[in-house]
């Protein structure tokens, strides 16, 4: 089948397999910073957003996509290299292999919660798994990101 | 040149950072050729079977299949998948197939095609008819069973390490000092538990995975997301029966390791489909395959038997190890010694000490290495013994160990007879007591609403690289601009090697960070490295960089002073230029770079290997607070606090991180993550729904300080960190739950419902 897809403010068609999931599909289209880290929706590896909205991308089937869009970090990088300056600057990107699932995640809920306490931070992530930090430095630059950029953007928040 | 440390000990960006946090393709799969065939492995259902007819005819009519292996596709020379440096420890037990299947996920066939559709279904479509046997599945009766895991004649033990096919021993020993038995008889007191660790998975986000191309010379080209390269050059030589002068091992970034990529789980399947076809082949795993047929930690149970005096001086430490290896023998010999070697030295009281150990073959998925190598097993083994050992006392559990630590200065006969020269243990115990809030803690809070929250202490140690034995080796060049190129042989995982040698580098060299710029690995190019494990990394290859750097100034200070017209010891050199002692004349570093690329004889490289006859351990304390609900067992992890002893720290970024992440690791261990078997032995824990790793809202709070020695073998003082930072948690949070509740879980996970039983049981 043919689906149309804006794919990082690109619009175009392509011809999928009716069952192929859209983490498949964007890679297939260069989207390498998507990765499979399971198969059973723990891990948060595969983070893109779907019409602006965070979604597993090894769960939804590409054909879900069609009319829309779908972001991928290559999509926002300018964002992400800038908290990603914060999270490398605690050493807490480590192997970076999910990175780019939490970037994601942590940049939509940049737009959706205003001042996020601790707790409320972690309960966003939580679906965010990685194996190498603790969590610890990722929460600190987290935190340090939000508080420096609390000002520039607390006025489109929630 | 005096060294200093400036970038050393300083908290640097990895160098690779800000290609990792914006996504480029930089891992295996994502740079793998497009026109990959797709190669998959078909797995047995059986625990043990041997496989009686095998058809394949329907499989490779599949269009799109290029080819299907089976066991008489593939040589049939012995060989083992543990990296390690040869002639290995484990046995070579190995076929890339094999005719008999020994745990359930076992290969029996490889299947590699040009599309995932096309293998799958051809999977399907392999016919095999098996001969059912009786299973080896509990560790605890498979030594001398009369079912064999491995019976056949060309199994082979290359070291002598109490090994033994025909009983179904992959290794067995006896090591002491002193007469244990006596000095027990003289104690006052003498407690003997039995302790249960599982088969944790090391979990890393990025799975096993490789691909395979030929070159323009009729070479393999393996590229691989392993911590091993230069291992897996000669394991894929070994397995394939063919010359290393064949095989050339590329690493690109690592998705993370902790072990599991010291053995070479995938890459022999993509190997032997490009040396017999020609064609470029990769393999993904899947995390299924990653939880069930890969390498994971080795099941241990082990028997403390402690004797102390009434004022709580141990006397006596008597440890049984019995070593779940599985299948196949990966790193089951070398394992089993850390359970011994790196617990007991921690108590330097004792008259006496014996371990004795047993590593026997299961039908069960193969063990390998995960951070802390056995060290993590023995050490909630003999750590939970002290604890029990206080309690019963009635002694703190801190104040007991201030009695009987391990010291600077103090002999270790259960540590291979080294000394710890550079111990910082004691200061690692008195911070982590205060930065925790020890005496408020301990033991037991009432809170009042049917929860109470308790303290745990444990302490740990580990090695940094393996003595007498690895070899770290880097090469510098001087380059034109006078810019240089450090390659090492060493794997970044991302733990930051690449970036802490480059450190090291820019200090003996007085440079800044940027003006070194990094390579590696490539076996073809960089120099010899064992490989990126055994906590040797900082320490053998950092010694390299140093070494590497003396013998490059040397070298830049000869042609410095040609330039110059003078003899090498009339100049000196201070990292941006080579003059004069007596203040006549000088040369840029730029200039000597430069000038270099013309009419020159003489190479600005220098290569050095690194092997050390210490492996010098670092130290930690760790701490820990539980509240548990005395109606249902639910334990929760409130607090951690640790304080470490590596030596300098080389980039304190990056050895908090390793810190904290190691702990989440240990937690995981101690709380959550557990390997079980069906009883036709399948894994149930087969997908991360079931194998429970923990997320961010289970580790609780983690904090890490440091308290440095100075090791003076190591680079600027340093020790390792990478392991042993995983070893206290389960030992810390047992003892915690055990104030709480009164109920010593013996056996790892320490679950809501072990706690609950305990506690109605009494």
């Amino acid at each position: 089948m043919e689906i149309t897809v804006t794919l990082n403010g690109k619009r175009l068609k392509a011809e999928i397999d009716p069952g192929e999931l859209l983490l498949d599909f964007v890679r297939r289209q260069g989207c390498y910073s998507v990765k499979r880290g399971c198969e059973t929706s723990n891990c948060g590896l595969c983070t893109v957003w779907l019409d602006g909205t965070p979604v597993l991308s090894c769960s939804t089937l590409a054909a879900r996509a069609d009319g829309r869009e779908v972001t991928t970090l290559e999509g926002v990088e300018k964002e992400a290299a800038a908290f990603g300056r914060y999270l490398a600057g605690e050493g807490a990107e480590q192997c970076g292999f999910c990175s780019p699932g939490l970037i994601m995640n942590v940049l939509a809920m940049e737009r959706e919660l205003s001042r996020p306490t601790e707790e409320e931070i972690k309960e966003y992530l939580a679906g965010n798994l990685c194996r190498c930090t603790g969590y610890m430095g990722q929460l600190r630059a987290i935190e340090r990101y939000l508080n420096e950029r609390g000002g520039e953007t607390d006025g489109e928040n929630g | 040149m005096e060294r200093t440390a400036k970038v050393v000990g300083s908290p640097v960006m990895k160098k690779d950072a800000m290609a990792l946090v914006t996504g480029k393709p930089v891992y295996t799969d994502d740079i793998a050729p497009k026109d990959c065939l797709v190669v998959k492995v078909l797995r047995s259902p059986h625990a043990h079977a041997l496989i009686e007819e095998i058809r394949t005819e329907g499989a490779k009519k599949v269009p799109g299949i290029v080819t299907v292996l089976t066991w008489e596709d593939v040589p049939d020379k012995r060989f083992t998948m543990a990296g390690q440096s040869y002639p290995e420890p484990s046995p070579y037990d190995r076929l890339i197939l094999d005719k008999r299947v020994r745990f359930v996920g076992d290969a029996v066939a490889i299947v590699a095609g040009e599309t995932e559709a096309a293998v799958d279904r051809a999977l399907k479509l392999i016919k095999v008819k098996y001969q059912v046997l009786e299973p080896v599945l509990d560790f605890r009766t498979a030594k001398d069973n009369p079912i064999l895991v491995h019976p056949e004649e060309n199994w082979r033990s290359l070291c002598p390490v109490g090994a033994d096919n025909q009983r179904n021993l992959c290794a067995s020993g006896c090591e002491k000092d002193g007469d244990v038995e006596e000095v027990l008889k003289r104690c006052d007191y003498v407690i003997e538990r039995t302790y249960h660790t599982k088969a944790n998975q090391q979990a890393m986000m990025e799975t096993f995975r490789a691909f395979t191309t030929m070159d323009t010379y009729g070479r393999l080209v393996v590229t691989a997301s392993t911590q091993v390269p230069f291992h897996v050059r000669r394991i894929i030589a070994h397995a394939l029966d063919i010359p290393k002068a064949k095989v050339r091992v590329l690493k690109p970034r690592i998705g993370g390791g902790f072990g599991a990529k010291q053995t070479v789980v995938a890459e022999v399947y993509p190997a032997i489909v490009t040396w017999l076809t020609g064609r470029p082949a990769k393999i993904v795993y899947s995390r299924y395959e990653s939880q069930i047929a890969s390498s994971p930690r080795h099941e241990m149970e082990m028997k403390v038997r402690l004797g102390a005096d009434k004022d709580g001086i141990v006397k006596a430490i008597d440890l049984y190890t019995l070593s779940n290896t599985g299948a196949f023998g990966e790193h089951g010999p070398t394992t089993v010694g850390l359970s011994g070697h790196k617990s007991i030295p921690l108590y330097a009281k004792a008259e006496a000490f014996r371990f004795t150990y047993d590593v026997v073959y299961t039908n069960r998925m193969s063990a390998g290495a995960y951070r802390g190598y056995g060290a993590t097993q023995g050490l909630f083994a003999v750590e939970s013994a002290v604890n029990e050992l206080a309690d019963l006392l009635h002694m703190d559990p801190v104040a007991l160990r201030e009695k009987n630590m391990v010291k600077e200065g103090d002999y270790m006969p259960a540590y291979y007879g080294e000394t710890a020269a550079s111990c910082a243990l004691d200061r690692c115990m008195a911070r982590v007591k205060e930065m925790f809030g020890w005496e408020e803690k301990y033991p037991v809070r009432d809170m009042g609403n049917g929860k109470v929250r308790a303290a745990g202490v444990a302490m740990s140690m580990q090695g940094s690289a393996i003595s007498g034995l690895d070899v770290g080796s880097v090469t510098i060049k001087l380059n034109d601009d006078g810019f240089y190129s450090l390659m090492i042989g060493a794997a970044d995982m991302g733990t930051g090697c690449d970036t802490t040698l480059a450190q090291v580098a820019a200090d003996c060299l007085c440079c800044d960070l940027d003006n070194i710029i990094v390579h590696g690995v490539d076996t073809d190019i960089s120099p010899y490295d064992s490989g990126s494990y055994a906590s040797s990394t900082a320490y053998l290859t950092g010694g390299a960089v140093v070494k590497t750097c003396d013998t490059l100034i040397g070298r830049i200070l000869e042609k410095g002073a040609e330039y110059l017209g003078v003899s090498a010891d009339q100049v000196e050199f201070d990292g941006k230029r080579v003059y004069r002692l007596d203040g006549s004349g000088e040369i840029s570093l730029k200039d000597i770079g430069n000038r270099a690329m013309c009419s020159n004889g003489y190479a600005l490289e220098a290569t050095e290997s690194n092997t050390s006859p210490v492996s010098p351990p670092p130290f930690m304390v760790g701490m820990a607070e539980v509240e548990v609900d005395l109606e249902t067992g639910a334990v929760e992890l409130l607090d951690y606090a640790a304080v470490v002893d590596c030596g300098t720290p080389l980039n304190p970024n990056l050895t908090r991180i390793q810190t904290e992440g190691g702990l989440a690791q240990g937690i995981g261990m101690a709380l959550y993550e557990d390997v079980t078997y069906s009883p036709k032995g399948q894994v149930y824990e087969n997908s991360l729904m079931q194998y429970k790793i923990p997320t961010r809202q289970d580790v609780g709070t983690i904090r890490v300080e440091f308290e440095s020695s100075y090791e003076k073998t190591g680079p600027f003082g340093a020790k390792s960190i990478g392991e042993v930072v995983i070893n206290t948690p389960s030992p810390a949070i047992a003892s915690a739950v055990a104030h709480a509740t009164g109920v010593y879980v013996r056996e790892l996970p320490i679950t809501a419902e072990k706690i609950y039983r305990g506690m109605t049981s009494r």
